[in-house]
């Protein structure tokens, strides 16, 4: 559910020219209001957030099987649960696949993303419409209906795939199974992942795009800069910024994916083989009945992504507070 | 001369953009409005060659996966709940951090983005066991509650820009004229908000309907099952023997999002670019 979520999030950071604290003249006298108003949205989010985090971390060094869930005291044992996460290759193999998935599919995106938004910056009104309203279109996808019309087309049997690509290549992909062998059952998810996240990248890109003086392109093409160079020279320096919170949403978001991989999993596929961080924590505590070790792997994952967007909460506050 | 190929090749660039942006979405309609023996043929039919809105009946009133209208119930319940209770909590908030200058002013909104980035997935086990606590499991207040909880930063994050760009020489004028603190609030910011408000909570709406893993583990019980809880369950029930069925159940799912989201985005692109501009 996060796709729209930091979407409205990035671009509100920059919304308002938000004026410099000292001509806010306003200081209300109440000094209690502020917090009152406070009151209702803390509450909710220390007891739905804040009190389970809590427990998760006191889980991790706990026991906790099926046999707490009813009531047995979970007795604490140190370490023991994080020992056993970290000394087991299943969860290094996990963890390595979800980096090479989440790079994968940020350089896809990233690179298909800005092709397009360069592509949105050179054809004329028409072509701009139409490929708006496509990306449009998949970008309001939800990530579950997309993960499932993507397995029907690329289903087995009827797959619209397999007979397109037999039409087009000539080669016999009858009855070809896309999920069953992990490296091509990525590929497939990488395919829907990318699908629902270029938009995303192509609108913000196209957005700084249309910010960069054209005056100056028009005088380093007279000097002789090939496309290219113009890119990398001129383009890219103005848009760094725009690149740079992009790439860090975008490691986000593929690092925890959930929903594509545990639906695509359930139209074919072998779990063992195709677990991400994010479905290797629901199999341990919710397949598996473990909640400490998933616990424990769901600590090293909040760690985890929180290290990875310090920088943007700090580039956020930045902006909040200017 | 060369200019024309140039932009033949774009033109056909953005062709191929624009087909494999949409060919998935024609697809699951494409599917949803045919027999499903006519879906297994050795040659996919790209357009419908009988159409029928069978699937549709299927998925909405055969008993044996009526599962759909209860779901599609507690979709709603859980959805229009959560978007209030979040605008109403979000607009005290963003009001606290914008009109007002306090100590905690920085923590506060330093916790909302860090909040922001802790992924469901490592909360469901601790978020069920709460909810299992307070006897909320397998109910549309509980279910409420954690989603108010999950959209409510961002919610708070967004309307505090939009209370930004609301002046706040309007409600010292109002104030002047006579106007309590609060009644300047709701009779000056508030209006002014709609717009704003209205996006937020369309928003808010999308992320509630769209959301799987928590609603997964938390209302599990098919009785109160949500939307696309009931579609995946009904996805794996009927396997690959009814993939019509699943698609235009898919496709009901599908369709509110895909129309809010088109009514809010002129408001978002317009946002990208401006917030680009500060890059």
């Amino acid at each position: 559910m996060t796709s729209t979520l930091l979407v409205r999030e990035h671009e509100s950071g920059g919304v308002q020219e938000l004026p410099p604290d000292e001509p806010r003249r306003s200081r209300p006298r109440g000094r209690f209001t502020p917090l009152l108003l406070l009151v209702p949205a803390c509450l909710i989010l220390i007891a739905i957030i804040g009190w389970p985090l809590v427990q998760l971390f006191v889980m991790s060094f706990q026991e906790f099987g099926r046999a707490q869930v009813f009531g047995m005291p979970a007795p604490f044992v140190g370490f023991e649960n994080y020992q056993r996460v970290l000394g087991d290759p299943q969860f290094w193999a996990v963890l390595g696949r979800s980096i090479l998935f989440c790079l994968a599919n940020v350089v896809t995106a990233m690179t298909l993303g800005t092709l397009i938004a360069l592509l949105m910056n050179r054809v004329n009104r028409f072509f701009k419409v139409l490929v708006s309203v496509g990306l449009l279109l998949a970008w309001a996808m939800p990530a579950l209906t997309a993960t499932i019309v993507w397995g029907w087309m690329f289903d087995t049997q009827y797959g619209v795939v397999n007979y397109l690509l037999e039409a087009v290549s000539g080669q016999d992909f009858t009855n070809h199974s896309w999920l069953i062998d992990p490296f091509s059952f990525f590929v497939v998810a990488t395919i829907i992942v990318t699908w629902g996240a270029v938009p995303f990248v192509a609108f913000t890109i196209y957005a700084g795009l249309t910010q960069v003086p054209g005056e100056v392109l028009e005088a380093s093409q007279l000097d002789g800069a090939g496309a290219w160079q113009r890119f990398r020279l001129i383009v890219f320096p103005y848009l760094r910024s725009i690149f740079v919170v992009v790439i860090i949403l975008q490691v986000i978001w593929d690092l925890r994916v959930f929903t594509q991989i545990f639906a695509l999993q359930g139209i074919g596929g072998i779990k063992e083989q195709t677990s991400t961080l994010g479905v290797y924590i629901y199999q341990t505590s919710i397949g598996g009945g473990d909640y400490g070790t998933g616990g424990a792997i769901a600590v090293i994952m909040v760690l985890l992504m929180v290290a990875i967007s310090v920088f943007y909460v700090r580039r956020s506050l930045k902006e909040e507070e200017q | 001369m060369r200019k024309r190929v140039t932009s033949v090749l774009l033109g056909a660039a953005s062709v191929v953009v624009f087909l494999f942006s949409v060919f998935p979405v024609y697809w699951m309609v494409n599917t949803s409005l045919q027999p499903n023996n006519e879906i297994r043929g050795s040659v996919p039919n790209f357009v419908p060659q009988t159409l029928t809105t069978a699937n549709y009946e299927t998925v909405l009133f055969e008993p044996a996966r009526a599962q759909f209208l209860p779901a599609l119930g507690n979709s709603l319940l859980v959805t229009v709940s959560t978007v209030v209770i979040a605008l109403v909590f979000a607009f005290l908030a963003s009001l606290a951090v914008t009109r007002y200058r306090f100590k905690s002013r920085k923590t506060f909104i330093f916790a909302i983005l860090i909040i922001q980035m802790i992924p469901a997935e490592a909360m469901i086990v601790s978020t069920y066991r709460v909810l299992d606590g307070w006897n909320l499991l397998n109910t549309i207040a509980g279910l409420t509650l954690v989603y108010v909880a999950t959209v409510l930063p961002f919610t708070i994050w967004t309307l505090r820009g939009f209370v930004n760009g609301v002046p706040v020489e309007l409600e010292e004028s109002a104030m002047i004229d006579g106007c309590s603190r609060t009644g300047a609030f709701w009779r000056i910011t508030f209006p002014l908000l709609a717009p704003g408000l209205v996006a937020t909570g369309v928003f808010g709406f999308i992320q509630a309907w769209n959301e799987f893993l928590l609603a997964l583990v938390v209302n599990s019980r098919p009785e109160m099952m949500t939307l696309p809880v009931w579609l995946r369950t009904f996805q794996v029930a009927t396997g690959t023997t009814n993939w019509a069925a699943i698609m235009a159940g898919s496709t009901l799912m599908a369709i509110p999002v895909i129309v809010f989201f088109l009514l809010v985005q002129g408001r978002m692109t317009s946002g990208l670019v401006s917030g680009a501009v500060k890059g």
